[in-house]
């Protein structure tokens, strides 16, 4: 079971259990973890579950779509390399050991 | 001490119950819902679920493991009966009665149905508000089947990408004279006709229905108000819904259009809040009641910091999305009291945004296939913002640097 790290926004470390085929953004919600709105519920609609991807794992995930990439272009502080929206990564067994870091802020 | 009941588990009770948790609230909590599910989103029953794409469990809000965890006592297929306000009692279906040190109604809304004199009653007629719902219908979704629906709003267009989608024969019939009557232009509602149309789907508009016919308690045709009489394989009426403000009525809590609430969420009964789709609250200088996601969640949120005594009163931002076909809509705002619609292409073929405005004021926004006006639309309506409408009708000028003037205080 790959296992992935959530950096809160304040430098809080969480680590959870993630389960393959599930969003990266529905293992934060089922591991609780604060600081993911997903108020669309992985819809690709809303932005509010933005994380920055460790910059030696952003190069390693699936690659963006448009739409993806035009909602992260307005969402809060986005960081050119390193912004993704987690609904719209599919974890993979060899995600194990990814490390992503919350914003301070959503939407 | 008495638990903290939360009578509704669906998007609103879930939220209120996982904040008053993340607040540091150590007072039990019984979250108590009529459905036999766990907590789930409504959004992909008429989307991503109904086409096949998604499983049962990617619904659930929460793994079921959430709840012991969390320490959330999770009822399901438990409808509450009754509230005594002022003594703040549940009586549960059972006639069990449950001594509480605060109440939160989520009761959420329910679907209208077509009249049972109309035929409403018939096997083979549906509503799409829950997961049992979806179920029911399930089987009906084969390749060939005549579906009719009803109503033109969201949830009826919604139900027909799908149908047509997974090759039904779809005919949607609406009473008013052009879709998305109550919620769209009427730009908006001719961009939807004419996709669904490319799609294959009749639309009907300006007919309605005035009765179903059955052979043997089981639905087989549809007479319009046009007089015509359509054979249907089976029938989604999606004509809206009412907020479910039975229990809080029958508790002689204040009901107008919705349970009544301030902006902290309090009733009209001390020691009783409410949030979601079964409120309405002050917005502006009025009240008004929403039907969204993200409206239940930061409703319910706020009501749970005001549970425990930090609340800030709520002010909603309204938005909302719909998924048809490859299109995604996103609407940002509400564009009640608009005089004007500027239309303004987006970069991509096939996108577009329409833009509502009131005076210099800008209401709301409806994206089509187009996030990056929605972003920003959303963005201004939040601050007070407007754009200038002759700049923005003009597509040379980035939407980074439109003219903007501020029209309501940020
Ligand atoms: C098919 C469909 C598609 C939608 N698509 C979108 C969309 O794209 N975007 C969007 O923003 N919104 C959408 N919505 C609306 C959204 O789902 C609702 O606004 C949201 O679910 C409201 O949350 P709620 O908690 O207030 O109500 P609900 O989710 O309806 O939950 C209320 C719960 O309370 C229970 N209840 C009622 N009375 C009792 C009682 N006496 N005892 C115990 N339990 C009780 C009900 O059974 C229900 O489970 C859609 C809705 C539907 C039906
Ligand atoms: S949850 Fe809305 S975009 Fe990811």
């Amino acid at each position: 079971m790959p296992r992935i790290t959530f950096v809160t926004a304040d430098g809080q470390e969480i680590t959870a259990d993630a389960t393959p085929g599930l969003s990266l953004m529905e293992t934060a919600r089922a591991a609780a973890i604060p600081g993911i709105l997903a108020e669309c519920g992985g819809a690709c609609s809303c932005s509010t579950c933005h994380v920055y991807v460790d910059p030696s794992w952003y190069d390693r995930l699936p690659a963006m779509k448009e739409m993806e990439a035009d909602l992260l272009d307005f969402a809060w502080e986005p960081h050119p390399d390193r912004s993704r929206l987690s609904c719209q990564i599919d974890v993979s067994e060899d995600m194990d050991g990814l490390r992503v870091t919350l914003p301070a802020q959503q939407g | 001490m008495d638990p903290i009941a939360i009578v509704g588990a669906g998007q609103a009770g879930l939220a209120l119950a996982a904040k008053l948790r993340s607040l540091g609230c150590e007072t039990p909590i019984r979250l108590i819902g009529a459905e036999t599910a766990p907590p789930y989103q409504r959004p992909p029953l008429s989307k991503k679920y109904m086409l096949g794409d998604m499983s049962r469990e990617r619904l659930y809000l929460r793994p079921e493991s959430f709840y012991p965890e969390a320490g959330i006592a999770l009822a399901t297929g438990a409808p509450v009966a009754a509230v005594e306000a002022a003594a703040k009692v549940l009586v549960l279906a059972d006639g069990t009665r449950l001594a509480c040190s605060a109440i939160a109604l989520c009761t959420g809304a329910e679907p209208i149905r077509l009249p049972e004199a109309a035929g409403g009653g018939l096997n083979g007629v549906y509503t799409m508000r829950t997961l049992a719902d979806a179920e029911a219908m399930a089987p009906e979704f084969r390749p060939g089947q005549r579906v009719l629906i009803v109503g033109g709003g969201y949830i009826g267009l919604e139900a027909a990408a799908v149908a047509a989608a997974r090759g039904l024969q779809v005919t949607l019939v609406e009473m008013a004279p052009r879709l998305l009557a109550r919620v769209a232009c009427a730009e908006t509602a001719e961009w939807f006709r004419a996709l669904h149309a490319r799609h294959g789907v009749d639309i009907r508009t300006a007919t309605g229905l005035s009765e179903l016919v059955g052979t043997g308690g089981r639905v087989r045709a549809a007479r319009l108000s046009d007089g015509s009489e359509l054979p249907v394989d089976f029938v989604i009426a999606g004509i809206g819904v009412r907020p479910s403000t039975a229990l809080a009525e029958a508790a002689g809590l204040a009901v107008s259009n919705g349970i009544a609430v301030d902006a902290l969420g309090q009733t009209s009964a001390p020691g009783i809040h409410a949030a979601g789709d079964c409120t309405s609250f002050p917005h502006r200088s009025g009240r008004i009641r929403l039907e969204s996601v993200p409206h239940a969640i930061a409703q319910a949120e706020t009501v749970a910091a005001a549970m425990l005594g930090q609340g800030a009163p709520y002010v909603a931002r309204p938005w909302f999305w719909s998924d048809q076909y490859d299109v995604k809509l996103q609407i940002a705002g509400l564009n009640a009291g608009h005089d004007r619609v500027i239309r303004r292409p987006g970069e991509a073929p096939g996108s577009v945004s329409h833009w509502y405005f009131a005076g210099p004021a800008l209401l709301a926004v409806d994206a089509m296939n187009n996030p990056r006006a929605y972003m920003t639309a959303k963005r201004l309506i939040e601050t007070g913002r407007s754009p200038d409408p002759a700049a923005l009708a003009d597509v040379s000028v980035p939407l980074k640097a439109l003219p903007l003037t501020q029209t309501e205080p940020a």
